[in-house]
């Protein structure tokens, strides 16, 4: 039996992952590493909605140059539709015109923001105060509501302060409950600051996340802060005062972000992803000529590199699983499970991710030794599991929420399937080896993901795997190799050490 | 140095000719045991049927049930019958088996003394069937076998349970032999892992070589105090016989096989295993390797009975645990 194939297929691809790399990194100047970069955001919108076989106009607002983001390059694509960008003081909008469209449609438009501490927004003069009269009853209800928040202030800050939690707070009086059932809480909130001649104004923008999908708009407050002459952000739930620094401002002018003529069912979404870029290129645009050398995740749509951006990692993630089984020897519950875990973690972070995978498991344990009383086929059993365990997930999210950990919502981004699998193996174990073995292979699980998570979470590996597709082929030759691997396992050491100890008494 | 005292150097594991579990994956049970075969051994019942096909001796087997329905006749079946043993066929490590020493006025009497009723044994029957032991819960056969009557001079070198013995049989060479010896630690179960002392045997004889308790040297059985230097196997060279036999029946080149000594019907295959573990190195102090290359270099389609003499004469060894004066100090 020959072992020269074998050895061919892992030459080859090593060969041509190491080449595919090389060739990215002279031809597209990719750097080797992520250091001496300027972040950037590549930020998707998709609009949808069906046309009613007539002419079709869409306009979208469109984000500008703000404090810490500068618009670099921006693409729409957009079959057949004609297009034009109009700016006035109050933002930038798109236009999309078509004489006959009908069905469901789809537009895109995609900005590259970069990040840069020292932009600075345009200056904006003030809006001109709208005020619009209120009917009674509303008006003694509006007048009492500015009068206690004015009266609990000292400057237009905090008057907008006081009057969010006035609305939206604990202390929301009937006065706030009335007028709620008029105006939406930040209409209504900007209402009334402009009726206390506090000039204000709606804002609609885009907390940036890396590798998000299918995320709305999120609605703020500007309040203008007349000593200073700037805007100051609010967020019109908390009342918290200003910018949260992931914040996109998206939409200034208190205007919809999207109107459609001609339309139904209109909606937008944004996709969003991060990656660097070195300050040279970050400038230029190289999306103009993909060939197939050119074979690069980057030529995907936004929503789909951001998605590919996490499924390149799992590699990694397999190599560590690899390493650790056949070099060292852990045993683990389930061979890919940490794997999974470790791909939560990265959502959930670390220390909040390990605690609620803890108490999920722990939880689920002692549910599922009740279950192993009742004598349940096995599907049964695991399906009982599942909704054990979302149950658990569901409880945990409750208690943290009102306990004020945001943190602990988080703990939806576990693989639920997987949980209740890894709660069945190991109460099996229990059962079967005793809560020794448990604490073995559970350990060895979290500890391999913890690792694997550690590996997949550094930027530098985020940096290679994403931007070089060739080195996937070495990842896979790396992992045949260790599956060819017929020496000892690094526990084996230890397990086998009291053989040789006789050779030395003898 | 003291981090490092619990472990070796990779070197001295291969100069003694240790297998590690990626070698026996890749070189051995990759190599010599092919896919198809594995559903002989994993099935209880198909070994047992190809035992009987082949004359290997196993414990007699009364009857299967495999329907919910069947469960009702199990009564009439057993009728007749002294003891007996209820096992799942895809069962593993011992799971589900039901050990009933004997019948007295419609009552079964386990080991333990305690007593069942036919309803008690149709429940256990019909979990069995619904795949309560089973690898992943899959719906299984029960089988109904006979009970072995153990050999009486073993009996003394074990607690509760069952001494049971495992020949590694490599391309039908017995090369390696061990015996399991249940103890109060292991909770009578023959598991090493768990506390059972493993003695490894000689291939010439089947006389103990050396006893391990939790991967540490120990010359006494813990429990009934017996010396392990005083036990010898009967009816070797026929166990040994069947053993290698077991080779022509699956097929499989990398074989574990458990056999048992009954006090009537002498050495019987009680199961086989496709994926023998390591710990038999430990039991018997020595490697794996040098005698597996020594047998790789042995053509195929030898008889049984002149690779059992190739492999008493080359794998002879002499105790560790008599008339060996240095060796006993050391404890």
């Amino acid at each position: 039996m020959s072992r020269l194939p074998f050895y061919l297929i892992v030459g080859l691809l090593l060969v041509a992952g190491i080449a595919a790399s090389v060739h990215r990194h002279i031809q597209f100047e990719i750097p080797w590493l992520p250091g001496e970069q300027r972040q950037v955001w590549e930020v998707e919108a998709v609009i949808n909605f069906n046309a009613q076989g007539g002419p079709v106009e869409v306009n979208l607002a469109l984000p500008t140059h703000q404090t810490g983001y500068r618009v670099l390059t921006e693409n729409t694509a957009s079959s057949g539709y004609g297009l034009a960008y109009q700016g006035d003081e109050r933002g930038r909008r798109a236009q999309w015109t078509i004489r006959n469209a009908a069905g469901n449609q789809q537009l895109y438009y995609s900005v590259q923001m970069l990040v840069s501490p020292e932009a600075r927004a345009p200056i904006q003069a003030p809006p001109q105060l709208t005020s619009s009269p209120w009917e009674r009853p509303y008006d003694t209800a509006a007048t009492q509501l500015i009068e206690r928040a004015w009266a609990r202030s000292a400057n237009n800050m905090t008057f907008a302060r006081e009057l969010i939690r006035d609305i939206n707070g604990e202390a929301q009086g009937e006065n706030a409950r009335l007028l709620l059932t008029q105006e939406a809480p930040s209409a209504l909130i900007v209402r009334l600051l402009n009726q206390a001649d506090v000039q204000a104004r709606e804002v609609s923008g885009l907390l940036l996340e890396d590798g998000r999908r299918r995320q709305p708009l999120t609605t703020w407050i500007q309040v203008f802060d007349e000593t200073a002459e700037t805007w100051s952000i609010f967020n019109p739930v908390t009342g918290e005062q200003g910018r949260p620094e992931n914040l996109l401002l998206w939409e200034m002018g208190g205007r919809a972000v999207l109107e459609v003529q001609g339309g139904t069912n209109s909606r937008v979404s944004f996709s969003m992803m991060t990656h660097h870029q070195p300050a040279s290129a970050a400038v230029r645009n190289h999306h103009s000529d993909d060939t197939l050398l050119n074979f690069s995740i980057h030529s995907l749509p936004l929503e789909e590199q951001a998605l590919f951006q996490t499924i390149l990692l799992i590699p990694i993630g397999a190599l560590v699983v690899v390493f650790l089984r056949v070099l060292v020897g852990i045993k683990t519950s389930g061979t890919f499970m940490p794997v999974l875990i470790a791909l939560a973690f990265i959502q959930t972070s670390l220390l909040t991710g390990l605690i609620g995978f803890l108490l999920v498991v722990a939880v689920g344990l002692v549910i599922r030794s009740y279950l192993s009383h009742l004598n349940l086929l096995l599907v049964a059993r695991v399906s009982a599991v599942i909704i054990t365990v979302i149950a658990i997930i569901s409880i945990f999210s409750v208690l943290a929420y009102r306990m004020g950990l945001n943190a602990g919502l988080t703990i939806t981004f576990f693989p639920m399937i997987i949980l209740s699998w890894t709660i069945e193996r190991m109460s099996i174990l229990w059962e079967e080896e005793g809560p020794k073995q448990v604490l073995i292979q559970g350990g060895g699980s979290l500890l391999t993901a913890v690792i694997a998570f550690l590996a997949m979470n550094n930027s530098l590996v985020r940096h290679i795997t994403f931007n070089f597709l060739g080195v996937q082929l070495i990842l896979m030759a790396l992992i045949l190799l260790l599956g060819n691997y017929t020496g000892y396992r690094l526990l084996e050491l230890r397990r086998f050490k009291p053989i040789t100890e006789d050779e030395q008494t003898r | 140095m003291s981090l490092l005292k619990n472990w070796t150097s990779p070197f001295k594991l291969r100069d003694k000719g240790i297998i590690g579990m990626n070698r026996r994956n890749i070189r051995y049970i990759g190599r010599y045991n092919k896919r198809h075969l594995y559903p002989l051994v994993d099935d209880k019942l198909k070994t047992k049927l190809l035992a009987q096909k082949y004359g290997i001796t196993s414990p007699q087997l009364i009857g299967t049930v495999s329907t919910q329905f069947g469960v009702k006749h199990i009564g009439d079946m057993l009728h007749g019958h002294g003891g007996f043993a209820i096992k799942p066929a895809k069962g593993s490590g011992g799971k589900g088996i039901l050990i009933i020493e004997r019948v007295e006025d419609d009552e079964f009497i386990k080991p333990s003394g305690a007593r069942l009723s036919i309803e008690d044994i149709e429940r256990h029957v019909s979990n069995i069937l619904s795949g309560l032991y089973s690898l992943g819960g899959a719906p299984d056969v029960a089988m109904l076998e006979t009970l072995i009557n153990f050999e009486e001079s073993l009996l003394a070198f074990t607690y509760e349970g069952v001494p049971d013995i495992r020949v590694i049989v490599f391309k039908g060479y017995p090369v390696m032999a061990m015996m399991r010896l249940s103890t109060a630690a292991s909770d009578g179960k023959a598991n090493l892992h768990q506390g059972a002392v493993g003695v490894g045997l000689n291939i010439a004889t089947g006389a103990a070589l050396r006893g391990v308790q939790f991967d540490r040297p120990c010359y006494t059985h813990p429990d009934t105090g017996h010396d392990l230097a005083s036990l010898v196997v009967p009816q070797w060279d026929t166990l040994l016989h069947l053993a290698a036999g077991c080779y022509e029946m699956t097929g499989l080149g990398y074989l574990g096989t458990d056999m048992v000594l009954d006090r009537h019907h002498g050495p019987m295959l009680l199961e086989l295993n496709a994926r023998p573990g390591l710990a038999i190195q430990m039991t018997n102090g020595e490697g794996l390797r040098r005698r597996l290359d020594l047998i790789e270099q042995q053509p195929e389609g030898v008889p049984v009975a002149q690779r059992v003499a190739f492999a008493q004469k080359h794998f002879a060894r002499r105790s560790e645990l008599v008339s060996d004066e240095p060796t006993v100090t050391h404890a």
